[in-house]
């Protein structure tokens, strides 16, 4: 990995980290007693061991080959690996965190094992950790061969994956130290988004400079997802978080907004880290790899660009959905509601058009479980944007907001799409990332769908189920016209609700912990193969560009 | 809803952005050829079109002759 870099390169990652490590002692200096103090060590113990790595490895010889011949591939696999291991630990803490709303008793009584510091770190560990970097890795993968070009540069791959990092790992200490700014999916203080948006520009730089390298002229529509996602993504993040820090030395800030201001804020970005990040990057994904997958081209790849541009301009107006029945005026709560029931036709234009691909590849379907979490995931992105639409509807919303029915909804996006794309294009993407015959073991990914799938499902069920009984609750009067049940009946009522969610979280994260078992496995142990064509003669072979008459 | 004077713009200018790219990818050419387009992605060989400048043996096709064959 080390020695693919130059040595002016080397250096360049030497003074990056050493830069890091620099910074994350003034942090601690000139934060200490302060919790900006204990996030500096966190930042230094990162860099060090960046910088450890590169140092070890700093006298190896310089690489010889011609760098134009082949695709620049080890970001790429840090990232499979990275993401697989945040899947593992925020998954984990999702059961974790779904047991103790079961038995209470598993919150052991410490202040950094509180639901509300321990809650966040399985949410920004599955949705940043996990698919963060899995749209990261992917990315990098699909620009390069798309556009049929090396990226432009070998190290701001590297700072845009290990700086993303660095970002999930100060977000994750810092929840648990109590380190928050209470803005849900955005809980990071002012100090970790400013580093945010540097990596984020680097990204945007990055894919820029690719596109405009490409030796292909069309720019295939996978990268339309994606560009959006990190341009959009950018701009939220940004609005967002804008803050005045108390101090220049303290983790805590105050929102520039305040009130129903700040909550339209939030939810503005909120729903739109949803669209942007959850759908519209791994919709990018969905668009290469499953017409990969089942060897034949996207049903109408008209359609495909059509709910593109459907997506980008619908999704940005329907945050406001989120304050149905708030101090939010009734004309901003009605434009977000329609929009959200217009995006079910760009949502489902996307769910049809790869559901038509594998229509005539249903054997194909059958026969490999790869293939089959792309499927599923395609029929939960469609279950879930009909959810969502319905859900946005106002008189729908008076009965599930604030319910346990949300969170089977986002559960439903989460686990049943977006894990299970990203697991499809894992277990596509490794033996070719690692040039390996095959994955080590087929029976385990099997294994791992049918727990992935009977996870969601169940986690799902019981939470559909749980969530509109709470609803129904909540609203009953008696005769005399006061609320029939107490909040706490309500509470006793979910217990086996909750008992089922944890059953389903549990079986999810055993698949997990499978895959991540399997990808390693296949690294260590399967045999090598060495690819058909990695020369330059070959790389420009009559099969690699077909008469597209 | 002082809040609105500043997401309502920024939204519409992010619809601005969108709709620029969507006229720059109309007008050079992006859409004329959407099944070649679908189809090419499938048959990569996993390695980089070799820059025009490098040794390339003469026989093997460039990319303007693919250009050339899509019209």
């Amino acid at each position: 990995m080390i020695s693919q870099l130059t040595v002016s390169e080397r250096g360049m990652a030497l003074t990056l980290s050493g830069l890091g490590v620099l910074v994350g002692l003034l942090m601690a200096a000139f934060g200490d007693g302060d919790l900006m103090g204990a996030q500096g060590w966190v930042v230094m113990a990162f860099c060090l061991v960046i910088f450890g790595i590169v140092l070890r490895k700093i006298y190896d010889p310089e690489p010889t080959e011609d760098r134009s011949t082949s695709y620049y591939d080890d970001p790429t696999r840090v990232g499979i690996l990275l993401a697989l291991f945040w899947a593992v630990v925020g998954m984990g803490v999702g059961v974790w965190v779904a047991a103790m709303l079961a038995w209470p008793e598993l919150r052991f009584d410490a202040a950094w094992s509180s639901f509300g510091r321990v809650r966040p770190v399985h949410t920004s560990g599955v949705i940043f950790g996990f698919g963060g970097n899995a749209l990261l890795a992917t990315s990098f993968h699909i620009m390069q061969r798309t556009t049929r070009a090396r990226m432009p540069s070998q190290v701001a791959p590297w700072f845009v994956l290990i700086g993303f990092n660095l970002f999930c790992v100060v977000a994750a200490s810092g929840y648990l130290m109590g380190v928050t700014q209470s803005r849900e999916y955005a809980e990071p203080e002012w100090y970790a988004d400013i580093w945010l948006v540097v990596v984020w520009v680097t990204y945007f730089l990055l894919y820029i400079r690719t596109l405009a390298r490409r030796k292909e002229p069309h720019i295939y529509v996978a990268n339309w997802y994606f560009l959006a996602f990190i341009l959009v993504v950018a701009i939220l993040h940004i609005v967002n978080n804008l803050a005045v820090p108390i101090s220049l030395t303290a983790a805590r800030s105050y929102s520039a907004f305040s009130g129903v201001q700040d909550a339209m804020t939030q939810w503005w970005y909120g729903h739109n880290a949803v669209a942007f990040f959850l759908t519209s990057g791994f919709l990018g994904m969905l668009y290469y790899f499953l017409p990969k997958r089942a060897e034949r081209p996207i049903y109408s790849y008209r359609l495909s660009i059509l709910s593109f541009w459907g997506i980008t301009f619908f999704y940005i107006w329907a945050g406001s959905h989120h304050l149905h029945y708030t101090a939010l005026p009734h004309w901003v709560q009605t434009l977000g509601m329609t929009f959200s029931v217009m995006l079910l036709v760009p949502s489902w234009a996307s769910a049809g058009n790869a559901l038509l691909t594998l229509n005539g590849a249903w054997r194909k379907v059958r026969d490999d479980a790869t293939l089959r979490f792309m499927m599923v995931a395609v029929v939960f992105y469609g279950l879930s944007t009909f959810e969502g639409s319905f859900m946005a509807i106002r008189p729908v919303n008076g009965l599930s907001h604030y319910t346990d029915w949300t969170v089977g909804h986002v559960h439903a996006g989460a686990m049943g799409w977006v894990a299970m794309i990203s697991f499809g294009a894992i277990y596509a993407l490794s033996p070719l990332l690692w040039r390996r015959e095959n994955i080590y073991s087929w029976k385990a990914v099997e294994w791992h769908f049918w727990l992935a799938l009977g996870g969601t499902v169940v986690y799902v069920f019981a939470m559909w189920n749980g969530g509109i009984t709470q609803g129904l609750m909540w609203r009953t009067y008696s005769e005399s016209g006061t609320l029939k049940y107490s909040f706490i009946e309500s509470m006793v009522t979910m217990h086996p609700f909750y008992v089922a969610r944890t059953i389903g979280g549990l079986m999810f994260l055993t698949g997990a912990c499978i895959g991540f078992w399997n990808v390693v496995m296949t690294i260590l142990h399967m045999p090598a193969k060495k690819p058909e064509s990695d020369t330059p003669s070959q790389a420009a072979g009559a099969s690699a560009l077909p008469a597209a008459e | 809803m002082t809040i609105l004077t500043l997401l309502i713009p920024i939204t519409l200018c992010m619809g601005a952005v969108g709709l620029g790219a969507f006229f720059w990818s109309l007008r050079s050419g992006q859409y004329e050829d959407l099944s070649g387009d679908a189809e090419r992605i499938l048959f990569d060989d996993d390695a980089p079109l070799a820059p025009p400048s490098s040794k390339r043996p003469p026989d093997t096709p460039s990319l303007s002759t693919t250009k050339e064959t899509r019209k």
